[in-house]
């Protein structure tokens, strides 16, 4: 690792204060993604501001139709909360699914969309649910929010600081994960919310995708054998040594007609 | 420099490091607890689990300065004072939980955050593998492991 500078705010104004001072200044949450950049020097930072003591960050909350992560949960705590279990069980399931014990206990939600890799499990689930991202500026919708790999609507500075999820009336995630490091091959999350039926689908592109198509035939018939034969064409999709595209246009439509028969 | 304070196996500990340094390297070069392994050192092996006020990490993956002020229970706060093993590091040793043991101080670490985690819970043999996806052994082909961690659970709770 290159040397850096090491801050631990404790409020939110401060964190943006220190990162707007400095030219590479770097937030630090759960540091599953950045502190393994760091020290293979894909990255540097001259400032490490880390969000760990910003109490307000932090937390779950559930009121009325809305469940509400604060950007430096940990994937362990939404995978165990009784409240999100309850609201929205595919939520806590998909939490429970990233990487292994250890990561779910550091990496946080905030990190992982601000990060957004295209492998990533949250932006599915932020997407599919079609959640609000709320930032130090502004709050952002799930769709304008991903705008391609590794690239988010955030400007320099801007941080994440809660998500809020408006709970469905059912939804499920499916994910055919990379055996090694859990990461998503493909990863499905169908959910039936008040603004329709919404099918995203990450680990296969560049960057997190709905799919139309599958939206309009479950609204129609909300059974597997609707989405049957409906393809996204590999041309628009990731290829690598796990998984050529051809491979990963046809995993969406077997995770996407196993989410929807787990809901059904 | 900056002095960090750790609770380390219950004894306060203090260290200068600098802001890059990772918790293992304080734990292994400044403290002298060199039971926690740098295996893999790409957040991928386990074999630097410790437990941070209770809860697993890897600490290849975590910088020091994050851990000051907190609790961190190494490998080597797990058997009594007197060195009678921990109830789950013996049965790594009954049920050949363990070949060259390289990895074994970050399986003892991660057996005894799931026993806790699913603690009143059967640690049952989907659920242990699944629980040991961050911890990787390339000797004992894990059904000694496995083994050896529902043995231990069950001896840690009373059952067995
Ligand atoms: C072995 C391993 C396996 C993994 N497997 C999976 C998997 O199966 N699925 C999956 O989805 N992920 C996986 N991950 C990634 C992990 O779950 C984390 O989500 C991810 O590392 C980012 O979260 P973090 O809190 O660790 O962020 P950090 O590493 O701290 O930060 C990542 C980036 O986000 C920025 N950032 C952090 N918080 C904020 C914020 N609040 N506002 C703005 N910017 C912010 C940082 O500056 C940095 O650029 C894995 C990681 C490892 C090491
Ligand atoms: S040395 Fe930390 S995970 Fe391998
Ligand atoms: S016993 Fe040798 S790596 Fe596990």
């Amino acid at each position: 690792m290159y040397t850096f500078d090491y801050q631990r705010p404790a409020t939110l104004a401060d964190a943006v204060k220190l990162h707007g001072a400095s030219d590479e200044a770097s937030f630090l949450a759960g540091g599953q993604t950045l502190i393994p950049t760091l020290k293979q020097r894909l990255r540097h930072a001259s400032v490490v501001i880390d969000l760990g003591a910003i109490a307000d960050l932090k937390g779950i909350s559930v009121s009325g139709n809305t469940v509400t992560v604060g950007a430096t949960t940990c994937h362990a705590d939404v995978a165990a909360s009784a409240d999100i279990k309850r609201a929205i069980p595919a939520l806590a399931a998909l939490a429970s699914g990233i990487g292994d014990p250890q990561v779910r206990n550091c990496g946080t939600i905030g990190g992982s969309i601000a990060n957004n890799d295209p492998a990533a499990d949250y932006p599915a689930a932020v997407v599919g649910l079609g959640a609000t991202v709320h930032t130090s500026k502004r709050t952002i919708t799930a769709d304008d929010f991903f705008t391609g790999m590794f690239e988010t609507a955030l400007e320099p500075g801007e941080l994440v600081t809660k998500v809020s999820f408006p709970v469905p009336r059912r939804a499920a995630y499916m994910k055919f994960p990379n055996p090694a490091s859990r990461y998503a091959i493909v990863g499905v999350m169908v959910a039936d919310t008040s603004m329709g039926i919404r099918v995203a689908v990450t680990g296969a592109g560049p960057c997190v995708f709905r799919i139309p198509g599958m939206e309009q035939a479950l609204t129609k018939s909300f059974v597997p054998s609707a989405i049957k034969g409906i393809a996204v064409p590999p041309g628009d999709l990731n290829g690598d040594i796990h998984a050529t595209p051809e491979y990963r246009a046809h995993l969406i439509g077997v995770m996407a007609e196993r989410a929807v028969a787990m809901i059904g | 420099m900056v002095k960090i304070v750790l609770k380390v196996n219950g004894a306060e500990r203090t260290a200068e490091v600098e802001p890059r340094t990772l918790l293992v390297e304080v734990l292994r070069e400044k403290l002298g607890l060199t039971g926690t392994h740098v295996g893999c050192d790409t957040s991928q092996c386990g074999a630097c689990t410790v437990h941070l006020d209770g809860r697993s990490i890897k600490a290849c993956t975590f910088l020091a300065v994050q851990a000051d002020g907190r609790n961190v229970t190494t490998i080597e706060g797990v058997a009594k004072p007197d060195g009678t093993l921990h109830p789950m590091q013996a049965a790594f040793r009954e049920h050949h939980g363990l070949q060259c043991g390289f990895c074994t101080p970050g399986m003892v670490m991660s057996a005894l955050a799931m026993v806790e985690r699913h603690k009143g819970k059967p640690l049952d043999e989907t659920t242990i593998r699944h629980e040991l996806e961050g911890n990787l052994c390339r000797c004992t082909g894990y059904h000694g492991i496995v083994k050896a961690i529902a043995a231990g659970a069950a001896a840690m709770t009373g059952g067995g």
